[in-house]
Parts: structure tokens; sequence; C-alpha cells
């Protein structure tokens, strides 16, 4: 028996840093609540084109997203907290998107995934947005067209750690504040 | 095919004197140019005529010549019960873009009488409701004409060489 949970892959997070004794353990709150939120992070795809069929497959079980705590989808923005946009967006979708965004509630990250949605892609073209970085800030960008299910966790590891070492109360932080007002964001 | 271009010929030369500037069969498929002021009756009369019957529009297009002096409108019609189809192509000044609408003889027209005004700023006149279809509203060019570049004009990062910018 001792064995076999020495053999386990399983693994459980690191306890944050903090203070130890006898039936007793003081951290900060940021931190548990970091990790709390890091490790149940619900997303919601809006996956509009080729990328989104790379987005499929890292959800479905070869590449399983569950295992980073990202069972269910949300559809809907006001329960999400990172909004993943695969594909590429034309400008007539820019408003859809960034509507969007505005009705995630706090905390929210974004993750750009393929170079539509970071840049627009080899589509320089009148009819689509150059990077959704335009109307909505972005936490991580993932290259590639398509980038590959491995590229894609890369990237959803990396909002884990924002997540993680995020303060709690980002929101009021005066450079979150400009920054979206910079995009128009109250 | 070769008979019944020929009968639409001359049917329509007769009906419509001096008005149809070309009839040739390209690929097999009938095509006939008209001149943009009476092409709304030419049209009427192929949907209304019995012998014809050509009452379903299949598509209808925008497009710009080559020199870029001039814009077109093209109908695709379609007779269902004889199978037949035919294609109408008028040609008229970009300067003055302007043509009747044919919403009147098929409602279908209406979405694509907008999309041709969305990408090369035809104005169909009796149209009831002509504004843009697919690009954002708040576009002030019309993107498939030539004079307008293809590419996203608010990029800066592509200026140099390698992008032939
Ligand atoms: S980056 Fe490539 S794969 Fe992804 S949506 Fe654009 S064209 Fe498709």
């Amino acid at each position: 028996m001792a064995e076999l949970v020495k053999k386990s892959s399983v693994e459980i997070v690191t306890k944050p840093e903090g203070l130890e004794g006898q039936g007793f353990f003081a951290t900060r709150v940021d931190s548990v609540m970091g990790l709390a939120r890091a490790n149940s992070l619900w997303p919601l795809p809006f996956a509009t084109s080729c990328c989104g069929i790379e987005f499929m497959a890292t959800m479905a079980s070869h590449y399983d997203l569950a295992r980073f705590g990202m069972e269910r989808l949300s559809f809907s923005p006001r329960q999400a907290d990172l909004l993943m946009v695969m594909g590429t967006i034309a400008k007539k979708m820019g408003p859809t998107l960034r509507q969007v965004y505005e009705q995630m509630a706090e905390p929210r990250w974004v993750i750009s995934v393929g170079a539509c949605a970071c840049s627009g892609g080899i589509f320089d073209t009148y009819s689509v947005l150059q990077g959704i970085d335009r109307i909505i800030p972005v936490d991580v960008y993932v290259p590639g067209c398509p980038p590959n299910p491995e590229q894609i966790i890369d990237g959803i590891l990396k909002i884990q750690e924002l997540a993680k070492h995020e303060s709690s109360r980002r929101r009021y932080s005066p450079e979150y504040k400009a920054l979206l007002n910079s995009y128009g964001i109250e | 095919m070769e008979e019944f271009l020929s009968k639409v010929h001359a049917v329509l030369n007769e009906k419509f004197p001096g008005e149809v500037l070309s009839a040739e069969l390209v690929y097999d498929f009938p095509v006939v140019t008209v001149k943009p002021n009476h092409s709304h009756a030419i049209l009427q009369f192929l949907k209304e005529d019995a012998s014809f019957n050509f009452h379903f529009l299949t598509d209808l297009t925008g497009v710009q010549t080559a020199d870029e002096k001039e814009l077109g409108v093209i109908y695709h019609l379609h007779n269902l019960p004889a199978n037949i189809r035919i294609r109408i192509k008028t040609f008229f000044s970009i300067t003055k873009p302007e043509i009747k609408s044919v919403t009147d003889l098929w409602p279908a027209a209406n979405w694509m009488e907008r999309e041709t005004y969305d990408f090369f700023g035809v104005k169909f006149q009796g149209h009831p409701n002509l504004k843009r279809i697919l690009n954002v509203d708040e576009m002030d060019i019309f993107p498939l004409r030539k004079e307008y570049p293809l590419e996203d004009q608010t990029r800066d990062d592509k200026s140099d060489k390698m992008f032939g910018r």
C-alpha cells in the first residue's frame, strides 16, 4: 500500500509561503485565493475559426484541459474568469468580443490564441481586426497558425501563474484602472 | 445553346432596339451585355415573358473593369422548369454608379444589392434599405474597388521592405 502511494504521479499543489506550527498554518489570503483561482479557472471559449479546432483537441480526452482545473467551460461571460479568443476576429465581430469581455466579472484574464487573434495573422485585410489587443487587454499571447494543443496548454499554465501571483485586489490598482481606461472600458 | 442565344438576341433587339451590346456563349453559357439605362425593363421582360420565364434570380454581383473606369452589375437568371440559365451584364461609369434596383422584381435581390453596394458602391435606385450588410457600418471605403488597397491601413509594423509596403 505504501508503495502504491509512492508510485502515484498525482501532484498536489505546493502550499504557499507561510508560518507553520503544530495545528496551525498562517499565510496571506492573497496566496490562498490565488491558488484556488488558478486551479479552478472557468474559461469562456470564443472560437471563431481554425484555431478553435485546436482548442477542441485541447479540451478533448487526449490533451484534457480538465487536468488543470478547467473541467467546466463557461458559456456565460458572467461566470467566466478566462476569455480564450481563438481564431480570426473580423472587424464586425469586434464590438461583440468587447461586449463579452465587458460582461465578465473581475478577476478576468484573456488569452489570445493564434496569429489571427494576436495580430491579424495572414489576414492583413480591410475586414479583419489586426489583433484583439486593439479592443481588449490581453494577458497571454500564444503564437502559431495554428498553435498545437501543447502550446495552448503552455499559455494556460502562464495564465495560471498570473492568477496565482496577482493581488486579489488587482482590480483596484491604479495601473489596472489606467489599462482599462486606455481601452475605454470603465 | 446557340439557337437559344440567337433567339434571345433577336427578341431583345426587337423589343429594345440598340440596348443589347453583345450576346455570346461563354463556356456554353449565354451571356448578354446590355446598356444600363433600360436594364430593369430588360430584366423585367425576361422574367415576365412566358417563353423565357426567367423567374429565378440566382445571383447578383458587382465587378470593376480592368481599366478601373467602369463598374458592372451581373445578373444570373434561371428558368427552373426548362432548366435554362442566362447571364445579363451591364456596365456604367464609376463616376456615376447608379442603376435601377430589381428588388421589385425579385425580393431576393435585396441583400445581394446591399452587398454590391457595400463592396463596390453601386447605388441601386429604388432599393428600400440600401446600407452596408457585411462590413462594419463605420467603413468609409468600398473595399473591392481597385483604388482602395486590400491591406488594413492601420498597421504600422509592416512598413519595412520585407512586406513590400
Ligand atoms: S492563426 Fe491560423 S489557424 Fe489560427 S485562426 Fe488564424 S488562420 Fe486559422
